[in-house]
């Protein structure tokens, strides 16, 4: 499969937004690390739910319900399938990523950390995966350790296996980088935690889009994703955690279907995964985000992956060239994220220069301020690609640059 | 390109490149931080308030052209005025810089403050144009000088 060529053109026909035109001029977007984009197919099965289907979940007779309730869970194999999770109860359905490390800080970590005890996380964290974790800390009086980065902004391993030993609680890393594009060494991550008999949280809301990811080959506890940045709706998200884990741990939140009886004296909680599942849940997203994944399968992520890879090294080579271009993110281990500051002019007025070209990235700190600390800039321009991307959009975001500098010469 | 030359303007650029009264001041009377949560800008003005009158000004700060000149052209356009003046100039510099594009603005008082008129057309930019003008304000109300964000 992997030699076939990608027909990136076909692949484009499926995303009506990138046929608009900004300002008269067709849209480029560079801003998929942020969110991606929709292909007609989970618009139409958003469109279709409501139309057809619209119903409450899993308790309802009537018709409409049984086929809510099969379209969601339908959705949860999808997804199971897709990280190969051994059992759909090992997937709970979340708003987001963020919700999902708030789950696990709330839930395990109350649980684990304690008075001189800690959470094990690394400087190039989105803010989602620290505060969580602070909050954490003042609760329970524990204390964040954060793995250094080199200036290419890889994880410093000697470091982190420094940092774990009896008093670690946890560990929650990123699987790739929002703001770098870096892609870390998971697997090793994990593999030394366990030596220490610690659970690992693995934060893969910019990986899933890219790689292929196999939660079972990781041996990770717990990953927590978004389906918007897999081409999903936003408002949803995954949270996997292998079963013995989510079962020792309390509930999050009550109410709805994360119950199965209750008394004022008493209340029994139900199976996994509805055990975390409070209220009526996200059912359009979920089942969107089923239909993204069925997407995602038809265009084969390795292939996909072998094209954003290819984008990547020309974009990397063409802005390398540019004079008074800075890449903050050289990781050899990388993906989709070109991360750059120039020379005396601020990431937003680049911003604002590249949108009236109808170039969309993003610009600013990417709710990873800790980590524009650690390069010392105040923010950076991010062009980050999908699937989608075009090697001639590359060629527009350099153009776009020159004609920033032109602005301001 | 219109829009980008209109907003840019070599007033604009210029007091990026040179911006003036950047520095701290040991003797403010007056001082607030203000902070962009969206961005990240940060600007910190000193006032040294004399009799109502605003005797010296200054302001240090990291952000974009746009939070970096209009900070710079602030300073130079409230100096010498009482608070009270200061205080309506900000609030014509704000109807300038949030009306609606192509729609009519008392210029009288702006000056060269009206290079930067061309912010509307940018709506996310304004915040960064208005951040050290809020800043200023918020420094004469001890109620406000404690944080000031544009959210």
């Amino acid at each position: 499969m992997t030699s076939m060529p990608f027909d990136v053109e076909a692949v484009r026909r499926d995303f009506p937004i990138l046929s608009r035109e900004i300002g008269g001029k067709p849209l480029v977007y560079l801003d998929s690390a942020a969110t991606s984009q929709k292909p007609q197919v989970v618009i139409d099965t958003l469109s279709a739910y409501y139309t057809g289907m619209n119903a409450n979940i899993h308790r309802g007779v009537h018709t409409l319900s049984q086929e809510a309730t099969e379209a969601y869970e339908g959705a949860r194999g999808k997804v199971r399938q897709l990280i190969n999770a051994a059992e759909d109860a090992e997937i709970v359905f979340t708003r987001g990523t963020t919700e999902g490390i708030n789950l696990v800080a709330q839930t395990l970590g109350a649980q684990r950390v304690g008075q001189g005890s800690e959470v094990v996380i690394s400087n190039m964290e989105h803010h989602s995966n620290v505060v969580p974790w602070q909050i954490l800390c003042e609760q329970q009086g524990g204390r964040l350790r954060v793995v250094p980065i080199n200036d290419d902004g890889e994880l410093l391993m000697d470091e982190y296996e420094s940092m774990l030993g009896p008093q670690t609680a946890l560990v929650s890393i990123v699987h790739m980088s929002n703001a770098l594009g870096t892609i870390n060494p998971v697997k090793d991550i994990v593999a030394l935690a366990h030596a220490h008999g610690i659970p690992v949280l693995l934060d893969g809301a910019q990986a899933t889009p890219h790689l292929p990811v196999d939660v079972r080959e990781l041996d990770c506890e717990f990953y927590a994703f978004s389906g918007h940045k897999l081409f999903g709706p936003t408002g949803i998200g995954v949270l996997y955690g292998k079963r013995e884990w989510l079962e020792s741990m309390p509930p999050y939140q009550g109410g709805g279907e994360q119950i199965k009886s209750v008394t004022f004296e008493k209340t029994i909680y139900n199976d996994l995964p509805y055990k975390f599942e409070a209220g009526t849940p996200h059912i359009a997203g979920v089942i969107g985000l089923g239909a993204a994944i069925d997407y995602v399968n038809g265009v084969g992520l390795a292939r996909a992956a072998a094209h954003e890879h290819e984008l990547l090294e020309y974009g990397t080579e063409q802005l390398q060239a540019i004079e008074g271009l800075r890449l903050i993110g050289t990781a050899r281990e990388k993906a989709g994220v070109l991360s750059f500051v120039l020379d005396g002019i601020h990431p937003h007025d680049i911003g604002t220069v590249l949108d009236t070209q109808g170039i969309a990235i993003r610009t600013g700190h990417h709710c990873a301020q800790p980590l524009m600390q650690r390069f010392q800039i105040p923010a950076t321009a991010r062009a980050s690609f999908a699937f989608y991307n075009t090697r001639g959009e590359i060629d527009a975001l350099v153009e776009g640059i020159h004609k920033t500098f032109e602005v301001f010469s | 390109m219109s829009d980008l030359v209109e907003l840019y303007q070599e007033l604009v650029l210029d007091h990026n490149n040179r911006p003036r009264n950047k520095r701290t001041m040991e003797d403010a009377s007056n001082t607030a931080d203000g902070y962009n949560p969206l961005c990240g800008d940060q600007v910190s003005v000193f006032l040294k308030v004399t009799d109502g009158v605003i005797a010296d000004v200054a302001f240090q700060g990291v952000g974009c052209a746009i939070s970096q000149s209009s900070a710079s052209m602030m300073t130079q356009n409230v100096k010498g005025k009482s608070v009270e003046e200061a205080g309506a100039l900000f609030e014509v510099f704000h109807s300038m810089v949030t009306r609606e594009p192509g729609e009519d603005f008392d210029s009288g008082s702006l000056g060269e403050l009206e290079a930067l008129a061309g912010v509307c057309a940018f709506p996310n930019r304004i915040k960064c144009a208005s951040l050290a003008w809020h800043t200023m304000a918020a420094s004469l109300d001890p109620k406000k000088a404690e944080q000031v964000t544009t959210e």
